[in-house]
C-alpha cells in the first residue's frame, strides 16, 4: 500500500521513472531482436537446407566464402551407405543490372531442384516448379524496389546473363546488402562464372536410419581436400564469423547493453530521488520500529511496481516495431522465450537499481525525526 | 509487573565535534512511572531530545543503564531496538510526521502493518482509534486537508496504534495553536490516567504545566529541578481527584559545573 501510494502520490516522477524503463525494454529488445534477426539471416540458408550434412572445399568458415571444387565427388556421396538424397548447391555473389542500368550485387542461390536441398521457402508468387524453366529466377518481394522489379516475367540481366522473375518469395533476408537470388543449379552456373563440372557446396540429406556421425566419418573416408560438416555446425560457423569476426554482432550487443545500462542509471536515479524526497517518512518509521526489511520491502516494491509497468508498456511498443521491421530490410526477432526473459531482466534491472536507495534507507538514522 | 515503565541510570551521551566532544547529557538518572504524563523542560540545548531519543530506544547513550518495562535496553542490538520501539513506545513528533500519500486511517494503519496485522483488521482498528481521538469523520482525508490539531490527533491515534505502554511526544504542541494545544494535551493527560500508559514530554510550553502530574527541567544535560504534583483522593466512593500542593526536588548543582 505505502509504495504504491509513494509511487502514484508523484505522478510526473513516476511517469519519468516508467518512461526510462520504457525506453530501455524498447532499446534492449530491438537490439537483441536486431542481433537474433541479424544472426537468423545469415544462416537462414543453411538452416533452411533441410540437408544434414554440407561438403564444403577445405577450409571454408562461412557460406558466402564457398570455393569451388570438383562435381564428380557427388557420385562418391550418392554411393555412401546411409546417404538418402546429395545435390550440388551454389551460394555466391554477382552482379544484376537494374532495368534502370543500376548496377546491384546480389547473392545467386543455385539448387537442385530434384532434390528440392537448399530450395527457397515462403514462395508466395510462383512455385518451385516455374524455377526449372530457363533463366527463371526467384527473389524476395522486399528486394523488389532495390533490385528494380516490379511484376513476374520481367527480364532482368545477371552478369551479363538473361534472367526472368518467376516468382517471389517472403520474408528471405539476407545478412548482407546483396539480396539472394534463388535459381536451378544450371542457371547459377553461368550467373557466377563457374564450369560445369564444378560445385561450391553439395548438401547431404541422411536416411531415416542413418548415424549422422557415422555419415560424417564414412564420408569423410571416402572424400579428399573437403570438410564435412553437420548443418547445425556450419550454422553456427556462418553465424560466429557474421556477427562476432566482423563485430557487427559486438556492435548490435553493446547497443542492448547500452540500453540496459540506460535503463539502470533512469531507474536508480528517480527511485534514488523518490527515496530521498521522502527520507523524512523512512524515518519516521524507522523510529516507529520498521525493520531495515520492512523499509527494503517498500522500496523494493516500488521497483517491481514501476517495472512491471514499464515492461508491459515497453513490450507493447517493441511488438509494434517488430512488426513494423517485417516490412524492412532488418528483421527483428522477437521470440516468445526472449518476452519472458525481458520480464525477468526489466524486474532485476529495476531491482538492481533500487540498491542505491536500499544502502541510503540502511544509513538513515531515526533520531532525524526529532531535529526540526 | 514493576510500575516503573523506564528507567534511565547514570545516563550520559557525549556526540562528537571534530575533534572536540559536546556532552548532551551527564549522570541522568530518572524514572517514568505508568499513569504518569511527565514533562521535559528546559531550554534549547539542554539535553531534552537526547534523552527523549534515549528513552525511545533511538539513541544509544554513550554511559549509564536503560531499562523499558524492566528489560535492559542499553546493550541491545541493532535488530532489537526497532521491536523494542515497535512493541512497548509510541511517538508523537513535533511535525507530525505524517504520511502525505496516506489518509488518516490509512496513516493509523500504517503502524498496524508494521507489526503484521491483516489489512482489513488494521482498517477497522484505525478507524475505531481516530473515533478515540474525535476525528473519526476525517478518516478519509488527506493530512494536507486537516487542521493542525487535527493531524497531531491523527498521529496520536498512530503513536498509540499498538497499544505501546510507552508514549513520547516532542513538542507535540509547538505547531498548533492555543485551543488545540490544549485539546492535544487534554488526550494525552487521558491516555496517560485511563489506559495506564507512561507518556513523556519533551515542551517549552508553560502553559501545558497543568496536565503534568510531574515536571523535570533539564540544563546542560543534567536534571535539575522537579516538580511533582501531589493528588489525593478525599472520597473513596466519589473518584474525583484535587491537587493540593505540589512538591518540589531540587537537586544541587556541583560547583565544579556552574563555575566552568
Amino acid at each position: 500500500m505505502l509504495a504504491w501510494r509513494s509511487l502514484i502520490h508523484d505522478k510526473v516522477r513516476l511517469a519519468v521513472t516508467v518512461t526510462g524503463i520504457v525506453f530501455a525494454v524498447v532499446l534492449i529488445v530491438v537490439q537483441l531482436g536486431l542481433f537474433f534477426g541479424f544472426t537468423a539471416a545469415t544462416s537462414s540458408l543453411i538452416d533452411r537446407s533441410r540437408a544434414d550434412l554440407w561438403i564444403t572445399a577445405r577450409g571454408v568458415p562461412y557460406i558466402e566464402q564457398g570455393v569451388p571444387f570438383t562435381e564428380r565427388k557427388l557420385a562418391t556421396v550418392l554411393a555412401t551407405p546411409g546417404v538418402a538424397a546429395a545435390s550440388k548447391y551454389i551460394a555466391r555473389f554477382t552482379q544484376w543490372k537494374r532495368p534502370d542500368g543500376q548496377q546491384e550485387t546480389v547473392q545467386v542461390v543455385g539448387v537442385d531442384l530434384q532434390t528440392g536441398l537448399g530450395a527457397p521457402w515462403n514462395i508466395v508468387a510462383g512455385t518451385l516448379d516455374d524455377l526449372r524453366k530457363p533463366d527463371a529466377v526467384f527473389i524476395d518481394e522486399i528486394y523488389c524496389q532495390k533490385l528494380g522489379v516490379d511484376h513476374i516475367g520481367q527480364i532482368v540481366e545477371i552478369r551479363g546473363r538473361r534472367a526472368r522473375i518467376a516468382g517471389f518469395t517472403r520474408g528471405i533476408r539476407a545478412f548482407t546488402t546483396s539480396p539472394y537470388v534463388f535459381t536451378a543449379f544450371k542457371n547459377a552456373l553461368d550467373y557466377v562464372d563457374l564450369h560445369e563440372d564444378q560445385t561450391l557446396y553439395l548438401l547431404v540429406k541422411a536416411g531415416p536410419d542413418a548415424d549422422l556421425d557415422s555419415l560424417q566419418l564414412a564420408l569423410g573416408a571416402r572424400l579428399t581436400d573437403v570438410d564435412i560438416v553437420t548443418t547445425t555446425r556450419f550454422s553456427l560457423m556462418t553465424r560466429v564469423y557474421w556477427m562476432f569476426t566482423t563485430g557487427a554482432g559486438i556492435a548490435v550487443l553493446l547497443a542492448a547493453l547500452l540500453g540496459l545500462v540506460v535503463g539502470v542509471v533512469v531507474v536508480a536515479q528517480t527511485i534514488y530521488a523518490t527515496t530521498v524526497d521522502h527520507i523524512r517518512e523512512y524515518g519516521t518509521l524507522k523510529a516507529m520500529g520498521a525493520s531495515n526489511r520492512y523499509l527494503y520491502g517498500v522500496i523494493v516494491k516500488q521497483a517491481v511496481i514501476s517495472a512491471a509497468i514499464g515492461y508491459a508498456i515497453g513490450m507493447f511498443v517493441s511488438v509494434f516495431v517488430v512488426q513494423g521491421s517485417e516490412q524492412g530490410g532488418a528483421a527483428i526477432i522477437l521470440p516468445p522465450w526472449m518476452m519472458g526473459a525481458m520480464l525477468f531482466l526489466t524486474l532485476g534491472m529495476c531491482i538492481g537499481a533500487s540498491i542505491v536507495s536500499i544502502k541510503k534507507i540502511t544509513r538513515l538514522d531515526p533520531a532525524m525525526v526529532f531535529k526540526g | 509487573m514493576s510500575d516503573v515503565a523506564i528507567s534511565v541510570r547514570g545516563i550520559s551521551k557525549t556526540y562528537a565535534q571534530g575533534e572536540a566532544a559536546m556532552r548532551a547529557l551527564q549522570s541522568v538518572n530518572l524514572d517514568v512511572r505508568r499513569r504518569e504524563l511527565m514533562l521535559l523542560m528546559g531550554p534549547s540545548g539542554s539535553g531534552k531530545t537526547t534523552l527523549l531519543s534515549i528513552m525511545g530506544c533511538i539513541l544509544r547513550p554513550s554511559g549509564g543503564t536503560i531499562r523499558i518495562l524492566d528489560r535492559d535496553a542499553t546493550n541491545l542490538g541493532e535488530c532489537d531496538l526497532p521491536r523494542i520501539r515497535l512493541d512497548h513506545i509510541g511517538f508523537v513528533f513535533q511535525g507530525f510526521n505524517l504520511f502525505p500519500m496516506l489518509t488518516a486511517a490509512a496513516n493509523v494503519a500504517l503502524a498496524l502493518d508494521l507489526k503484521g496485522v491483516p489489512r482489513r483488521e488494521a482498517a477497522e482498528r484505525a478507524v475505531a482509534l481516530l473515533e478515540q481521538v474525535g476525528i473519526a469523520d476525517k478518516r478519509d482525508v488527506y493530512p494536507a486537508d486537516l487542521s493542525g490539531g487535527q493531524k497531531q490527533r491523527v498521529a496520536i491515534a498512530r503513536a498509540i496504534a499498538g497499544d505501546p505502554p510507552i508514549v513520547l511526544a516532542d513538542e507535540p504542541t509547538a505547531a498548533l495553536d492555543s485551543r488545540s494545544g490544549h485539546a492535544v494535551m487534554e488526550l494525552l493527560r487521558q491516555l496517560a490516567h485511563e489506559r495506564d500508559r507512561a507518556i513523556v514530554i519533551v515542551t517549552h510550553d508553560s502553559r501545558m504545566l497543568t496536565y503534568a502530574d510531574r515536571v523535570v527541567h533539564i540544563e546542560d544535560g543534567r536534571i535539575v529541578r522537579e516538580h511533582k504534583r501531589v493528588v489525593v483522593h478525599d472520597d473513596v466512593r466519589v473518584p474525583r481527584t484535587r491537587v493540593v500542593g505540589e512538591s518540589v526536588r531540587a537537586f544541587p548543582q556541583p560547583a565544579y559545573e556552574l563555575g566552568a
